[in-house]
């Protein structure tokens, strides 16, 4: 028999926020979190700004012991912050490193997208270019192996169901969280850790400026650089970050009296095959489509179910076409779309972690009963105007049930979740 | 450098690898590095190469091999400065 699947703790570190709270208050106050990055200036990018966490090095003797700390680096730190923070969220102890005991029934799914390109630019590369192999050390390749950031989570909450990375460029730990909920779903673990991480450093930034798809027109203006659904927008703001969530079968949440943030009701993973329009870089606009059908389907839900959608939404060409992509797999009319907001307005596009983040995002305001303000879209593209009244651009009050996130990536990848918020009396 | 100088350097040296502090307060030069502080056997190579650049030496992958103890690390050592 299918498990139920619920969410029961959240971990965030995201630009601007290094804890659920603090992101819910950035969300709550519109506050964008994207500032001037003068390393990119210094190294030549067009685009100047980005979505940057701080502030997540410090503290750490409250996630690693000393000796542990000798061999983690950024993406490690990012990932294991936001999920002790999300373990001890759901109630759960962090076990002690004496301790032999394993959880059998937990697993951990973390993805990246493009790993810690910082490890490999000044561990391995210098080293080997100069001849000097002894000189790596013995911790590198645990810091540059892309399951890095699972291995480190599984070893520090013991973790004994599968422990792994997935990597789906932008759609990445929405996968992870899907990928996940499926796993618990068909009674394989009972519990999984699940999101993704993207570290802050600037490579793995700068093919994204080369590409010329990062926005270069607001450097002296960086809390107006991040505006999806806007006439104006001209790119993606880059971000780093992590987001985390656990999931639990109804079963075991229920048993030891856990807090339930929501309930995942349907999910989607699918692609677009590079055709009828889909590339490498763009979406098949079908297999978006699809993907947004086969969870509402598998949800058991009527489009008119959907309160609120969380988008993709990046700031790039692809905004309205997403926007299109919901009415038309919805079968609605604009007026009829469901509210939609874009985090990535406040935060930037943290890449891989963006679906996690962002999902920590959406059951926060669902649980605290508002949608925060898509900034930067005062000025809405044309071809959004017939959906604005759908468009969140005031932070307000709402109570939200049934809530959409989408997660499209590069390779023509697609992930769509649909969350039902969980009532007591179930 | 006496014996003792050595000593000292490469207990602080070894000191953030350490897993088993308790230890750490009576260090002699029958004390195991990885059965005794519980060093993480995969970071011997880190310690060495802390050895190479503290003590301005070099140390072969054999010899590295032989170092088991903090006495076998200092005898070591005290050859070749």
């Amino acid at each position: 028999m299918l498990k139920r699947v619920v969410i029961t703790g959240l971990g965030v570190v995201a630009p601007g926020a290094n804890s659920v709270s603090e992101f819910s208050r950035l969300l709550r106050e519109g506050c964008s979190a994207i500032t001037h990055q003068p390393d990119m200036a210094e190294a030549g990018f067009n685009s100047q700004v980005a979505g940057s966490p701080t502030g997540y090095m410090e503290n750490l003797e409250q996630y690693f012991t000393s000796e542990e700390l000798l061999a983690v680096n950024d993406l490690m730190v990012l990932t294991s912050r936001a999920a002790i923070d999300a373990w001890k969220d759901a109630g759960l102890e962090v076990p002690d490193r004496k301790s032999d005991h394993v959880h059998w029934d937990t697993g951990a799914i973390l993805g990246t997208h493009l790993g810690a390109l910082d490890t490999v630019n000044t561990k391995l590369l210098p080293n080997v270019q100069a001849g000097k192999i002894r000189r790596i050390g013995s911790s590198a390749v645990e810091q540059i192996m892309l399951s890095s950031l699972s291995a480190k989570v599984g070893g520090l909450l013991a973790l004994g169901n599968q422990v792994s990375t997935n990597s789906s460029a932008c759609t990445t730990s929405s996968e992870a969280i899907i990928m996940s909920y499926l796993r618990i779903r068909h009674g394989l673990a009972s519990r999984m850790v699940a999101g993704g991480a993207e570290g802050r450093n600037i490579f793995n930034w700068a093919g994204f400026d080369a590409m010329r798809v990062l926005s270069s027109k607001f450097n002296e203006t960086p809390e107006k650089a991040s505006r999806p659904l806007s006439a104006s927008a001209g790119g993606f703001v880059p971000g780093a970050g992590a987001g985390v969530v656990i999931l639990e079968d109804l079963e075991t949440a229920q048993k030891r009296g856990a807090k339930i943030y929501a309930e995942i009701i349907g999910t989607a993973l699918n692609g677009g095959g590079h055709r009828m329009g889909g590339s490498m870089t763009a979406p098949n606009p079908i297999s978006v489509q699809r993907a947004i059908t086969d969870a509402v389907k598998a949800a058991g839900i009527k489009a008119a179910d959907i309160d609120y959608i969380n988008g993709h939404l990046t700031g790039t060409f692809a905004d309205p076409y997403e926007i299109a992509n919901w009415s038309t797999a919805l079968q609605i009319e604009p007026s009829e779309l469901p509210l939609v907001n874009a985090t990535k307005s406040v935060i930037g596009h943290t890449l891989a972690a963006a679906g996690s983040i962002e999902t920590v995002g959406l059951l926060t305001q669902m649980n605290e009963g508002f949608l925060h303000a898509s900034l930067n879209a005062e000025d809405l593209h044309e071809k959004i105007l017939p959906y604005e009244k759908s468009i969140v651009r005031q932070k307000r009050d709402a109570s939200i049930r049934i809530a959409a996130k989408s997660s499209f990536g590069f390779g023509d990848v697609n992930g769509v979740m649909i969350f039902r918020k969980f009532e007591k009396q179930e | 450098m006496t014996e003792n100088e050595i000593k000292d350097k490469v207990v602080e040296i070894l000191k953030p690898y350490v897993r088993n502090t308790d230890n750490l307060g009576s260090v002699s030069n029958s004390t195991h590095i990885i059965t005794d502080l519980e060093v993480n056997s995969s970071r011997l190579v880190d310690v060495i190469l802390a050895f190479e650049d503290e003590f301005d030496i070099e140390v072969s992958d054999e010899e590295a091999d032989k170092v088991q103890t903090i006495g076998d690390a200092v005898a070591m050592i005290k050859a070749k400065i």
